[in-house]
């Protein structure tokens, strides 16, 4: 099992890096850069919890490809279906990170997709029903990194 | 970069109304435009920005992508197949490149 | 870099480096596509003095999302390489208008197990080739083409899709022929040789703490049969002797030149302390 301070090693060895090499100095997203990308998504409405599972590991072995799976609970057929779900990440550079559309060709509302995860941060998945109605789900994931370099 | 290659997983038979799984993957750095190169300046973004699937021309799945997605972009999704027919696989790069990939699939 | 950065990189890399976490590794079995890999196998027995009694793959020792990715060839993105590796192969080049293939035909036959059989002592050349060696070899002398530069991606390509035909035969090498002892014995000085600022060898991570912690990253016993490999830290992949001089740099010593002898050496002696593993090349690592 993963200790308390290998975890805050880990997350601080990486904002160390980040700034050092990996990234170009960038402005974290914030909690509320994230707010407002879940307002643009849902037209302003508030999302209610329920409907959406979103699936990702609780510690990342690297951020740059963390495993990230969406399912929506929706019949899928003409008149019900799941419109769209987007994923955004409120420690990244920025939010947003990929939105898919389903169809009730899709069978099934769920995704499967890698991402990067730039430190630890919440995952957030917001669907958006046919009807208008929204549901979101979200999860910490602890992103850690191994040695100086290797 | 070498030319994107697409690959896609997509069962061969299915019985009709069945919902299948599909993977995809694609070669491409997906260069998010946040790093810098050796020389310190910035590399510019060059992501694939949008994918779809699409049976016998319907619109099965889509996704539009940010820099956030990882390198060689994976996607696993399910289908209806309610006929004999192919699936389209589209991806657009931001430099307008535009890779595609097609899987028939016979309903019995 | 700022002071703050400075000082916390100086301050993470210097303090204590292993972590009081340990793991043992998972007690579960690889299936590539339903196919089963040797993940665990006797340590070696001659020459005598493996440190360990069972050689463990790195496999075991990374996160269960890592070890799905490479489960499932699909979803193992190293697999584009070898899908270019191939299109490398089928290539003509060179004054001699041939490919790989125009001699070797279909790598799946000629190609099978002659990975996991690598280094391997070649005669002409009065030392051991890799794989990374014998395809620049058959370049020059067969093709009349220009050798690969170190870590060319035609190179890494090419040799994970050799290697792929390996895919869950045991890494065996043959020490008897030439001079591969004193190469392995050279290989095995390196091994334990304490460099760099933190003054580690090989064996202070992959022997005293495999199993513990190095910050976030389970250690393994280091071993090779999974390489070319594809690394989730630089989305692509990458060439043992890449591997090298990573964890070397990690010591904060000049890591060996590329090709150089030192770097064979360590290969043949790292081969040795996996043999028994099955081949997993693309394998995927953190
Ligand atoms: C400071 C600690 C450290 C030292 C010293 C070190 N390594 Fe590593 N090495 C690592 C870490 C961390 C990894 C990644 C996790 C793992 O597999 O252990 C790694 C991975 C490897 C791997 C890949 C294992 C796999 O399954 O993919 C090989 C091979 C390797 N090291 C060989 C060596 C050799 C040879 C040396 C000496 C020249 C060496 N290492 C020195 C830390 C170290
Ligand atoms: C003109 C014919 C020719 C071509 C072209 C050629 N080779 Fe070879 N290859 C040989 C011969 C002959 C040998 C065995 C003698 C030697 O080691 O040189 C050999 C040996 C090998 C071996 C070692 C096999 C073993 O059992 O140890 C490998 C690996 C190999 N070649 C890979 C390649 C690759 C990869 C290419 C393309 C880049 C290539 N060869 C192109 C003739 C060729």
């Amino acid at each position: 099992m993963m200790t308390r301070r290998r975890l805050l090693a880990g997350t601080a060895t990486l904002t160390a890096m980040a700034g050092v090499a990996i990234l170009a100095r960038p402005a974290w997203a914030t909690v509320e850069a994230t707010e407002a990308a879940i307002g643009a998504f849902t037209g302003g409405k508030t999302p209610e919890p329920g409907r959406i599972t979103l699936t990702a590991p609780e510690i990342a072995e690297n951020g740059n490809s963390v495993p990230v799976t969406v399912e929506v609970d929706s019949p899928m057929t003409e008149g019900d279906y799941v419109a769209s779900v987007t994923i955004l990440a409120d420690g990244n550079p920025n939010p947003e990170v990929a939105t898919f559309h389903f169809t009730p060709l899709s069978g099934t509302a769920a995704a499967t997709t890698r991402i990067r995860l730039a430190k630890t941060q919440n995952v957030v998945a917001i669907a958006k029903m046919s009807d208008g109605s929204t549901f979101s789900d979200r999860k910490e994931v602890k992103v850690t990194i191994g040695g100086c370099g290797g | 970069m070498a030319t994107p290659k697409p690959r896609v997983k997509v069962p061969k038979k299915a019985s009709a109304g069945e919902i299948i799984t599909i993977k995809t993957l694609i070669s491409h750095d997906m260069e998010s435009g946040q790093r810098k190169g050796k020389d310190g300046n910035v590399i510019p973004r060059q992501i694939i920005n949008k994918f779809t699937c699409e049976f016998n021309g319907m619109k099965v799945f889509e996704c539009d992508l940010d820099p956030a997605v990882a390198a060689n972009p994976y996607f696993e999704f399910n289908a209806k197949v309610p006929e004999s027919g192919t699936f389209k696989f589209t991806w657009v790069d931001d430099d307008g490149s535009i890779y595609t990939d097609e899987q028939k699939i016979a309903v019995n | 870099m700022n002071k703050r950065t400075l000082a916390a990189l100086v301050l993470l890399c210097a303090s204590p480096l292993f972590t009081a976490a340990r793991a043992e590794p998972v007690a579960e079995t690889l299936e590539i596509d339903g196919e089963a890999m040797i993940t665990e196998a006797p340590a070696p027995k001659d020459p005598p003095g493996h440190p360990f009694d069972v050689v463990k793959s790195g496999w075991l020792y990374r996160e269960p999302d890592t070890r799905a990715m490479e489960a499932d060839s699909f979803e193992n993105p190293g697999m584009l390489n070898v899908e270019r590796g191939e299109e490398v192969w089928n290539t003509v080049e060179g004054e001699a208008g041939k490919s790989c293939a125009s001699c070797h035909g279909d790598a799946a036959k000629t190609m099978k197990g002659v990975g996991a059989s690598y280094p391997k002592w070649n005669a002409k050349a009065g030392k051991p080739f890799d794989i990374e060696l014998q395809i620049n070899a058959c370049r020059t002398a067969q093709m009349k083409a220009e050798a690969y530069k170190f870590d060319a991606r035609d190179q890494v390509d090419l040799t994970a899709y050799i290697k792929h035909q390996s895919l869950g035969i045991p890494v065996k090498i043959d020490l008897s022929a030439g001079d591969m002892m004193s190469w392995w014995q050279t290989g095995k000085d390196r091994y334990y040789l304490r460099t760099g600022q933190l003054n580690f060898a090989c064996a202070s991570c992959h022997e005293k703490n495999s199993g513990n912690y190095l910050r976030a990253d389970h250690l393994s016993q280091g071993n090779s049969n999974g390489f070319p490999t594809y690394r989730l830290k630089q989305s692509n992949l990458v060439s043992l002797h890449n591997r090298f001089r990573g964890c070397v740099r990690d010591t904060r010593a000049e890591p060996p030149k590329a090709f150089s002898d030192e770097l064979m050496a360590l290969e043949v002696y790292v081969a040795w302390r996996g043999e028994g593993l099955s081949v997993e090349t693309p394998a995927v690592r953190q």
